[in-house]
């Protein structure tokens, strides 16, 4: 295995480049939203409130356009994701018949943008409004006062980070161990081995340990890089964390093995743990989409990808500190499918013997 | 002419032989289409809410019934304290534990104020963005309304209202699938041109045949128009595929010129499959040609605004996000099929997509060797 330098170079490499690159760049966050406004009003109150979007670090001003037509065709362009609208006499409105209208048209073909861009622009009118009517004491206030559990600066990388780990385990082990074997059958030398004396568990083994070792140091790596380059706390056991991860591994490998007893060459056993497990593993982790919208025959989908019980694990151990007796569960279910799959290759493998 | 024709009828003769590739080629990009829409959805809507509530009061009944009508939380559990709130935010059974103190309505009522405490899962950092921000907006409104029932309406018609409206353009109820669609197709493209082109000329390095073509005297322009043609074709036909069930699955019709969304897609085809063809002449194994694949492939799917918005990223991130032909064709696809952005729209994304193909394709035939 070593031997193959470049496949050395992109096992390690991989992971590292895309840790790094994830961690800063990913973010679910909404900012820098190109805005325009179209101010037909032009008086006292619109440019308090223009001011005020200004001074908010999520959105960038484009030059102010006068009418309707010129929006819609900055909109088609992609130039503006979001415009406000202020009818003519909105102060005058406000303060002679204490209503004004003011309209937030969104770009929705980016839906969750959208979403987030009008609220962010509601609390900033609301704002406003507030200290116009600040004058008369409210009668009752509730003060909400938000705490940030475990993420107290809401670091995104948080999120992404565990997910990512389990991402690339899950592809890299599954495809390894799957070429490994599936290349002795391509090249014939799989006969050699079969005529040896080893047993079938032995050549599993073997083929299955270097792989795990390497993993492990590719563990180790990312857990480092995670720690010192994208400040993610380790809140919970080490030792625990690192036990939990084997036994991930190892669940891969498995998988990698099964897939590469069914399948019979290396372009197909890739396709499948490549290209077929790419897709799943992204969506059912859960870490990009919430498992809990998914309609319920995909979420009843989702239990059966190792990745998503992992990712669980990772985050309880890592990010909020808790010990063995919250993640037993996950833990029993991983262990359940390592030994299915082991059991699953041997049989499929002695059939190959026969 | 005649030898590329040839060429092409053994590409063709091969393909349509591994009956695998074939069907990995047409009904994995279906089965993608069919599912991922579905799975992928980011509307936060299903907050799962803890609340402990230590006064027992009918305002804090009142707010809790509020907030449970309010379509956004489900109210999972009323543990007894916080303590006992906590496992279930470990166990993620609740995003949000809300802590209504004791003396709670005394305190609304005799001193006008009170705090309340919402203690977010902020690991997710949409969900407790958007969350946390829902939870606030329904107590304010609950604010608003007990102090509405204190005082007399003349009074409360003295303090100036802004009224918002809102409009979602170009996707009127903000339907997730609208989104993602589009984005879709691109990925099934590239993974169809990127993978399965770096694989092929691998094999046949692997296997030694590609000797036998390198003493022949097909050029390798031949050659690699050879590998191109057929992947290029199998493309434009899952692109049609992915249009088709768009129209007839989701409903999706295309707002602006078709013939514009296939100009782009065969432009898009020729750059993506240059990249494969590039890839695979720096691999010698199908392994590593796969590794490179996979690993190129992720960076696009996840920098390329697929499912977080380029604009959010860096600064550094996005022109690496730019640099690739993937976020320019998303963004297109979107503008086409959502907005019906026409040909000036679209024609500086055009140009970059040309250069791309140009780029990439030639770097892959100048560094394609017909001597190892």
């Amino acid at each position: 295995m070593f031997r193959d330098r470049r496949t050395l170079l992109i096992l390690f490499g991989l992971p590292v480049v895309q840790i790094i690159l994830f961690g800063y760049a990913l973010t679910n966050e909404v900012k820098n939203v190109n805005l325009v406004v179209v101010d037909h009003a032009k008086d006292y109150a619109t440019q308090q409130i223009i001011s005020r979007i200004q001074a908010s670090s999520y959105f960038i001003m484009q030059p102010a356009v006068m009418n309707e037509e010129a929006m819609k065709t900055a909109f088609k362009a992609g130039k503006i994701r979001c415009a406000v609208v202020f009818p003519p006499g909105f102060y005058n409105d406000l303060l002679h018949t204490n209503k004004a209208q003011v309209q937030i048209i969104a770009d929705a073909s980016d839906p969750n943008t959208a979403k987030t861009v009008v609220s962010y622009l509601t609390a900033i009118i609301g704002k406003y409004q507030q200290q116009l009517n600040t004058g008369q004491p409210a009668i009752m206030q509730i003060q909400p006062e938000l705490r940030m559990l475990y993420n107290p600066e809401m670091n995104g990388s948080m999120n992404f980070v565990p997910g990512v780990i389990a991402l690339i385990f899950m592809i890299v082990c599954t495809t390894l161990t799957s070429v490994s074997v599936v290349k002795e059958k391509e090249l014939g030398t799989m006969e050699i081995l079969l005529v040896s004396p080893f047993k079938p568990v032995m050549v599993l083994i073997a083929k299955a340990f270097p792989y795990l070792v390497l993993s492990l140091l590719n563990f180790i790596l990312i857990l480092l890089l995670s720690v010192f380059l994208l400040d993610m706390p380790v809140r919970g056991n080490l030792l625990l964390l690192f036990a939990e991860s084997t036994l991930f591994i190892i669940t891969c490998l498995s998988l990698g093995l099964m897939i590469s007893n069914i399948t019979t060459s290396q372009q197909t056993a890739m396709l499948f743990s490549m290209m077929g497990m790419m897709l799943p593993t992204l969506l059912f982790t859960g870490f990009i989409f919430p498992l809990e919208n998914m309609p319920v025959p995909l979420q009843v989908v989702s239990h059966i990808v190792p990745a998503r019980w992992y990712y669980i694990i990772v985050k309880s151990v890592m990010l909020k500190g808790l010990g063995f007796s919250s993640v037993w569960k996950e833990t029993c279910i991983l262990l359940a499918m390592t030994v299915f799959l082991l059991v699953m290759s041997l049989k499929k493998f002695k059939i190959r013997l026969a | 002419m005649r030898t590329l024709k040839f060429l092409l009828q053994k590409e063709f003769r091969q393909a349509f032989r591994d009956k695998s590739i074939i069907v990995m080629i047409f009904a994995m990009p279906t089965i993608q289409l069919l599912i991922m829409p579905l799975a992928a959805n980011f509307d936060v809507k299903h907050i799962n809410l803890a609340v402990v509530d230590n006064d027992h009061s009918s305002y804090s009944r009142q707010l809790i019934n509020k907030i449970a009508s309010s379509g956004y939380f489900y109210i999972t559990a009323a543990p007894a304290s916080y303590k006992q709130a906590l496992p279930f935010i470990e166990k993620e059974k609740a995003d949000v534990i809300m802590e209504i103190p004791y003396g709670f309505e005394r305190n609304l009522v005799k001193e006008g104020n009170q705090k309340i405490a919402l203690n977010v899962d902020a690991i997710n950092g949409t969900k407790a963005g958007l969350g946390g921000s829902y939870l606030t907006t329904v107590i304010n409104d609950f604010s608003e309304q007990i102090s509405l029932s204190w005082i007399s309406p003349q009074k409360f018609n003295t303090t100036p209202v802004i009224d918002i409206t809102c409009a979602n353009w170009f996707n009127v109820r903000a339907e997730y699938k609208f989104f993602m669609v589009p984005a879709i197709m691109v990925l099934l493209l590239t993974m169809v041109g990127g993978f399965l082109a770096a694989l092929n000329i691998v094999r046949e390095k692997e296997i030694g045949t590609i000797e036998q073509i390198n003493v022949t005297p097909v050029k390798k322009w031949q050659f690699i128009l050879g590998k191109l043609i057929p992947f290029w074709i199998m493309g434009i036909i899952v692109f049609t595929i992915g249009l088709l069930i768009a129209r007839f699955v989701y409903g999706i019709i295309p707002a602006g010129s078709i013939a514009l969304l296939y100009l782009f897609a065969a432009v898009y085809l020729v750059a993506v499959l240059g990249f494969g063809l590039l890839i695979s002449t720096y691999s010698n194994t199908q392994l590593q040609a796969m590794f490179v694949a996979f690993f190129f492939i992720m960076i696009f799917m996840l920098m390329s605004g697929l499912f977080t918005p380029v604009d959010s990223m860096p600064g550094w991130a996005k022109n690496i996000a730019y640099c690739t032909p993937v976020t320019h064709f998303i963004e297109v696809m979107r503008m086409i099929v959502l907005k019906g952005s026409g040909f000036d729209d679209v024609k500086q994304k055009l140009l970059y997509e040309i250069g791309f193909a140009v780029l990439l394709n030639g770097w892959a035939i100048l560094n394609y060797r017909k001597t190892t």
